[in-house]
């Protein structure tokens, strides 16, 4: 058992892992963020849907699984940031249309192990639960160069974005693009959910997206400082699932990065209250 | 004692650099803000039209009318969020929204922040400063002290300095309201837009901001548009009046339009101004929103 521990992280598999986990975990924390303050949770959850359908089209159509992920994912981003502006579909259009879509994703699941043999037939568990561990070198290079580039946009953008999230009116009158933004920042979603399917899984994506930004809001209220925090808890909680399934191998890594992911975001409501009692104005100003 | 009314020193300390000085701009013969015979016109209908008025450098003018008249619809039209849809304006020499984003201070109508949302008031303060610029702030050297200065001096005019580290989310609505106005005033805009500014303030309150807006206005030569829907707390600051009515407008000093002659033929219905005893106006019989006016609803 301990044997088996110790090897792991000597093997090309766990480097890759870390590698491309690292900065995926990164993207996903940076991008988390203002999905939190955005209040768009709901479409990253939409997103993990077209992710797993995505992939599946993709493997049944004969293509790269992740040539699916992405543009599954980035169109279904700018599909719903076209609703969200101008029709507003209600949430019952989108959650059935969502469930739809993921059935969809089984049918060719389906289509896709009937009409090959049975050595990749574990496609849909890989796209559902992830598979960091299984990641080739050139593989973990375009997850690296994938998220690089996700989190320079990010950051590029975080000042005008945070405008026009916190106050749209104003940021709109100040020659903020703040419709071109919003549509830009989805598409980044999409892309980001297509990244992080790969570490964690399409179900779990929700996770890696939410908690560190959760965590980072609940514990810091100057913007910036949390838009790095969360990015700094992804990849620290990645780390430490990462580390949990290398030492105990019955542990899935998508699993022990959840687990970390959760823990703490529980911890900051022990470390913080929920709301901070009226009138205690942190010392430290600006 | 309220901290706007005592802080007269801090605001003739606002403007030392960037921007130009007040008496070359008072001097300019070019109107800051023109409008030449302007309409708006929303879902086909038109709300106002024929509408004549030139701000000056330091002048303060406010826009008054029923609800749904096109009030903050003429803000909107002066920051080139909505073109207008007949006549001319200009809006510091050029088009409105063009470039001039910058100069302008611009305040909504009402908003709220959720109470949820944690980001501080010297954030969203911070935000009309840099907002618009790419990439995230440096978190140290020259440029970010002289940025903290501007945000924590905007919020000293505007007395918000006791709630400003708070998230936004849990400020009252009249502290939020006073930290917009700071967020307005952080970039020393050359002309501000303010919709009902007043709006959510205690009268104390209203009195103080309004002389805060006022001195502004007058001593660092800022052209104030501001809309009201109360005109009394502003009237002894003001050296214009707007009068919004369906399809007209009447703009001129306040003795001269906020008059019962003026007003009646404006609305073309009996309107009473009545002066009380402490010399503030009560506008009589004044139409409520133009909805319930039937007959102009046939060209939706
Ligand atoms: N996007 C829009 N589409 C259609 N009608 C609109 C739109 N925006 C505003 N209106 C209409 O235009 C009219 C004027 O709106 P505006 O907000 O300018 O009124 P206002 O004078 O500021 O009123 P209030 O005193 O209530 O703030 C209203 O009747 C409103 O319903
Ligand atoms: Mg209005």
């Amino acid at each position: 058992m301990t044997e088996l521990a110790v090897s792991a992280w000597g093997q090309p598999f766990f480097h890759n892992a870390v590698l491309a986990g690292t900065f995926i975990a990164l993207a996903a924390g940076l991008v988390g963020y203002f999905l939190v303050l955005r209040a768009q949770i709901f479409t990253g959850d939409a997103l993990s849907h077209v992710a797993f359908t995505g992939a599946m089209a993709a493997l049944a159509g004969g293509y790269d699984l992740r040539l699916g992920l992405f543009v599954g994912c980035v169109a279904a981003g700018l599909l719903l940031a076209g609703i969200g502006r101008s029709g507003r579909a209600d949430d019952v259009v989108i959650g059935s249309a969502f469930a739809w879509i993921l059935g969809l994703g089984s049918f060719f699941l389906t289509l896709y192990t009937t009409s090959r043999s049975g050595a990749m037939g574990g496609a849909g568990t890989t796209v559902l639960f992830g598979s960091i561990f299984g990641l080739s070198t050139g593989q973990t290079l375009v997850a690296v160069l994938v998220a690089v580039a996700i989190s320079a946009v990010v950051l590029l953008i975080a000042r005008p974005l945070l405008f026009a999230t916190v106050d749209e009116s104003v940021a709109a009158a100040r020659g903020v693009p703040v419709r071109v933004l919003g549509f830009g920042f989805l598409a980044l979603v999409g892309a980001c959910a297509g990244e992080a399917t790969q570490a964690v899984g399409s179900l779990l994506l929700l996770g890696l997206l939410a908690a560190p930004a959760g965590a980072a809001i609940r514990l810091t209220d100057r913007p910036f400082r949390a838009l790095a925090l969360s990015g700094g808890l992804a990849v620290a909680e990645l780390w430490a699932g990462l580390a949990a399934s290398a030492l105990i191998p019955s542990l899935p890594p998508s699993f022990a990065i959840m687990a970390a992911a959760t823990a703490v975001y529980g911890a900051t409501f022990l470390i913080r209250p929920q709301r901070a009692p009226l009138g205690t104005a942190s010392p430290a100003a600006g | 004692m309220n901290p706007i009314t005592g802080t007269p020193a801090a605001v003739t300390a606002t403007r030392p650099e960037t921007a130009p000085p007040a008496p070359t701009r008072a001097e300019t013969p070019q109107p800051v803000l023109e409008l030449r015979g302007a309409a708006a016109r929303v879902g086909g209908r038109t709300l106002w039209s024929g509408v004549d008025l030139t701000v000056r450098a330091g002048e303060f003018v406010a826009v008054l009318g029923p609800n749904g008249v096109g009030k903050s619809t003429m803000v909107k039209v002066l920051l080139g969020v909505l073109p207008a849809a007949a006549g001319e304006v200009r809006v510091l020499g050029g088009q409105p929204g063009q470039s001039a984003g910058a100069r302008i201070g611009y305040l909504p109508q009402r908003r709220s922040f959720d109470p949820s949302l944690r980001i501080r008031g010297l954030d969203v303060v911070r935000l009309g400063l840099d907002g618009d610029r790419w990439g995230v702030p440096l978190p140290f050297g020259a440029a970010r002290r002289r940025d903290r200065e501007r945000v924590a001096e905007a919020v000293d005019l505007v007395g918000a300095g006791a709630y400003a580290h708070r998230p936004i989310g849990q400020c009252s609505g009249g502290e939020q309201q006073r930290l917009l106005i700071a967020q307005a005033l952080v970039r020393r805009p050359e002309v501000l837009l303010l919709d009902e500014p007043l709006d959510s303030l205690d009268l104390p309150n209203q009195s103080a901001v309004a002389a805060l807006i006022g001195r502004i206005c007058h001593q660092q030569g800022v052209a104030v548009v501001m809309v009201a829907h109360d005109v009394n707390p502003i009237l002894h600051h003001l050296d214009r009046v707007v009068y919004l009515a369906e399809g007209g407008a009447v703009a001129g000093t306040p003795a001269e339009v906020i008059t019962s002659e003026t007003l009646t033929r404006l609305y073309r219905s009996p309107v009473e101004v009545l002066r009380t005893a402490d010399g503030r106006l009560v506008v009589v019989g004044q139409p409520e929103a133009p909805s319930t006016h039937g007959g102009h609803h046939a060209a939706v």
